[in-house]
């Protein structure tokens, strides 16, 4: 399995380009998407199902909205921020989401040093990620706070439609979700990285299988699935 | 095995991927009961799935002593035959079909006929089967709460499914929901599972053009209920924040009992697209297995290749995208825009096309073949009849004008019992009759298996065929006690009641069937490796049932596809995938 990213089979003939390539591919034995592992295929294919669970939420969210008959707080009220005397409106959420994109930045790094075998720089990158998500949920923790202390619940607010607060909370939450459990797995693959695991190909606890450095970047496409929909749900949520 | 040159003029080009170590399981706990075995997974699958469906078989039971008999037993309430029908509901199409196809089926089916050692990840596997197994906990617990499980119908709309006037409004819906939830959680990594291990776990010479239709059956509808269930599981969570936390994502202001209630502002027909852009997608995701299986079924048992096999494949992949644009003929009386109406009534109706195709193909498949009348036989037999019979009912459900006076009638539930109920479990159990000898080694008994296939089939006819007519005649569906009214003649109640006693008979003879089931485990004849003489990987296993890793040193090769039975001038009239075409020609002598 480890290798199976790298290997092509031995002097195979080459393969059309384009979609007759594709159509080869989907056509020949063995496999559908070649020099693509188990892993890899498998996280694609949560992904797309992960995306049609959010687009659920954005949908029902841009439903009620689009429904209520009461007003719809104003993002950019709720959201605003008063520093150094100063009102500025989305501030909070403007300098989470330049964490969150920097973090997609640091994850692509770690994924380039992980196929260098580099094993300190990746286990670093990797880290520095897991913090700069950290940095996210501990910001979208405090605006959580904030707005539960201005009176917003889930099933009221003081400025208008209940479903302002619902969605807030549901989409946000599960959102954050997301990134705490891909801020829990970027720590544990940093240290199997850090500790050589997949240098020395230990085997893994759960699944007693070979770790390789493939991981990270199996890592990486969940973490830059998690942005994505971040900037969805910025644009749907704050900026509408 | 990557060193092998790449010849252009070989059967099959040299493997591309080097074999993958399996878990081997180190003691009695991990070889059977936290096992990362596909095929021991498969049969908890299995064993689960059933034990609950039969919980939901004795519920329909009950509701039919109800409904037969109505006013004679007295510990049948009103309230209780609401929660016998949406836990009989909710039971069959998701926690018996779903992970019975998929979890079961799928797990046993999918490694042996793609000539692969286990699924690609085991161990997401194993817990795929323990977080099902804690969501039919959770469903099975609602009955010992407070209040019992929820009434609100399998369909839960609210506002009713969360409003007190329904049964189990306190922990009933709750854990339903929970339930919901975890089993969606535990089927995605099953399903995950399922797909890559077709689309890159195959074995050498297995092309995608290759597979057994059971394959493409199980693959396409694991894949739509990948994207189906999410739709279940987001519209699970915001109902259980309504009635948990108050929130109004379905409740629209409500007056009850004279009081104001709290909510306000919610949809209640969002939940509708909501769950039926999952269950109608869930349709087909318990027929199209059911569609791949019962292919197979009739290829074997006619000993005669499927008939338009890319005809068949195609026509799978295309009901099963055409089955989410559909959702809202489940809604054409919600209120919804005519012009909808239109437009799901049209794609309603083209799926008529590429099911028909499937059906012509079966028929043809059949046609001139060398039928041999066994048990698996009989009831693909059976489910094709049961299956026109309930697809030609959709085409007058799917139009809007005959759906609204037949909507919430006995005609409907006559529909999708004979289409989505009946017919897939004639597939079921005509599956579990074909393949119990590759996993226990033994044959089920013949004569119980007719006996058990006539007295289901016929009862089934006789059970839902009549309801058809009660429909028409305007007797509605969940009703307790549909009582005496002037457009409700005396042989209604006389029909309801022979329905019941129908009913009950078919009950007995699964009794039956369980005897039989565990009787042949122990008595059975011995079946050898490939009892039915059939061509797909599984039968060829060494040993029987397939041991740990399936194909013991050396994975299968794989030269032509499933369906080569009766071929002019071979020995034998079935070649197996895995024979290589030497070894045929040198039997047929001259032939080229």
């Amino acid at each position: 399995m480890a290798e199976t990213a790298l290997t092509t089979p031995g002097e195979s003939p080459a393969r059309a380009a384009g979609w007759q390539g594709i159509a080869a591919d989907w056509s020949s034995d063995q496999r559908a998407f070649k020099n693509v592992s188990w892993g890899k295929a498998m996280m694609w294919i949560f992904l797309l199902s992960d995306t049609f669970i959010f687009s659920c939420f954005l949908l029902s969210y841009m439903t009620a909205r689009m429904s209520t008959t009461v007003p719809w707080p104003n993002p950019s009220e709720v959201f605003a921020l008063s520093i150094g005397g100063k009102h500025i409106p989305l501030i909070l959420i403007a300098i989470m989401t330049f964490i969150l994109i920097s973090s997609s930045g640091t994850m692509a790094m770690a994924v380039n040093f992980g196929y260098r075998r580099d094993r300190v720089k990746t286990a670093i990158l990797m880290l520095v990620t897991a913090a700069f998500g950290a940095t996210f949920v501990g910001m979208q923790a405090f605006e959580w706070t904030k707005l539960i202390m201005e009176g917003v619940r889930p099933w009221e607010n003081p400025w208008g439609a209940a479903q302002f607060g619902s969605s807030f909370f549901m989409i946000t939450g599960f959102h954050g979700t997301h990134v705490t459990i891909g801020v829990i797995f970027l720590i544990a693959i940093a240290r199997k990285v850090w500790r050589g695991d997949f240098d020395v190909e230990r085997r893994g606890f759960f699944t007693s299988r070979k770790g390789y450095y493939e991981i990270v970047e199996i890592m990486g496409l969940y973490w830059h699935f998690v942005d994505l929909v971040w900037v969805f749900i910025f644009a749907f949520f704050y900026l509408w | 095995m990557v060193d092998v040159p790449y010849d252009r003029i070989a059967d099959v080009p040299p493997a591309e991927v080097p074999e993958v170590e399996l878990y081997h399981p180190k003691s009695w706990w991990t070889q059977y009961v936290f096992s990362q075995d596909a095929k021991v997974i498969a049969i908890q699958y299995s064993l689960t799935a059933s034990a609950i469906g039969l919980v939901a078989l004795v519920l329909s039971w009950l509701m039919r002593l109800q409904l037969g008999f109505p006013g004679t037993f007295s510990f049948i309430d009103a309230n209780q035959y609401l929660q016998f029908i949406t836990m009989h509901g909710m039971i069959m199409v998701i926690y018996l079909l779903t992970a019975l196809f998929l979890g079961g089926f799928g797990n046993y089916l999918i490694p042996l006929m793609v000539g692969a050692r286990d699924m690609v990840f085991p161990y997401v596997n194993m817990l795929s089967y323990w977080v099902y197994l804690l969501a039919v906990v959770v469903l099975a617990s609602t009955f010992f709460v407070p209040g019992g499980p929820t009434g609100a119908g399998w369909t839960l709309y609210p506002p009713q499914a969360i409003l007190s006037g329904t049964p189990g409004q306190d922990w009933g819906i709750v854990l339903m929901l929970a339930s919901l939830i975890l089993f969606i959680i535990g089927f995605t990594m099953g399903g995950l599972n399922y797909v890559v291990t077709v689309l890159q776990a195959r074995t050498r010479g297995m092309t995608l053009m290759r597979l057994p239709l059971t394959v493409w059956g199980i693959f396409t509808a694991t894949v739509m209920a990948l994207l189906a269930f999410p739709a279940l599981f987001v519209a699970s969570v915001m109902m259980l924040f309504d009635r948990l936390l108050g929130t109004s994502f379905f409740m629209p202001a409500l007056v009850e009992m004279g009081q104001q209630m709290k909510y306000g502002g919610g949809s209640p027909i969002l939940f509708q697209h909501l769950f039926w852009f999952f269950g109608h997608p869930e349709v087909y995701i318990v027929a199209l297995p059911a569609f791949g299986i019962v292919s197979d079924l009739i290829s074997t048992h006619a000993r005669k290749n499927i008939f338009g096999y890319r005809m068949m494949v195609w026509a799978i992949v295309g009901i099963g995208a055409l089955s989410f644009v559909v959702w809202a003929h489940h809604m054409y009386v919600s209120g919804m825009h005519p012009h909808f109406g239109f437009f799901f009534a049209t794609t309603t109706l083209i799926i008529a096309i590429p099911t028909a195709i499937k059906v012509y193909n079966w028929v043809l498949t059949l046609w001139r073949g060398d039928i041999h009348l066994t048990v698996p036989m009989l009831f693909a037999l059976g489910f094709i009849i049961t299956f026109v019979n309930g697809g030609l009912t959709g085409l007058f459900l799917g139009n809007v004008v005959v759906d609204v006076p037949l909507s919430d009638t006995m005609f409907v539930v006559a529909h999708f019992h004979m289409v989505m109920g009946v017919a897939p479990i004639m597939v079921v159990l005509g599956a579990i009759y074909h393949w119990y000898p590759k996993v226990t080694g033994r044959m089920l008994n013949d004569v119980l298996g007719k006996f058990h296939f006539w007295v289901t089939f016929l009862g089934a006819y006789l059970i839902f065929f009549p309801m058809h007519y009660l429909g028409l005649l305007g007797i509605p569906r969940r009703y307790h006690d549909i009582g005496e009214a002037a457009f409700i003649p005396s042989s209604a109640h006389t029909l309801n009641a022979f329905i019941t006693v129908v009913a009950l008979t078919v009950g007995v003879a699964q009794m039956v069937f369980l005897f039989n089931l565990v009787w042949s485990l122990f008595k059975g004849r011995p079946s050898g490796g490939n009892p039915w003489r059939a061509t797909t990987l599984e039968w060829q296993t060494p040993e029987t049932p397939p041991g740990h890793g399936n194909w013991g040193k050396e994975l299968p090769v794989v030269y032509r596809w499933a369906y080569d039975y009766s071929v002019p001038g071979a020995a034998q009239d079935f070649i197996p995938q895995n024979q290589p075409p030497k070894a045929t020609r040198a039997v047929q002598g001259a032939a080229p």
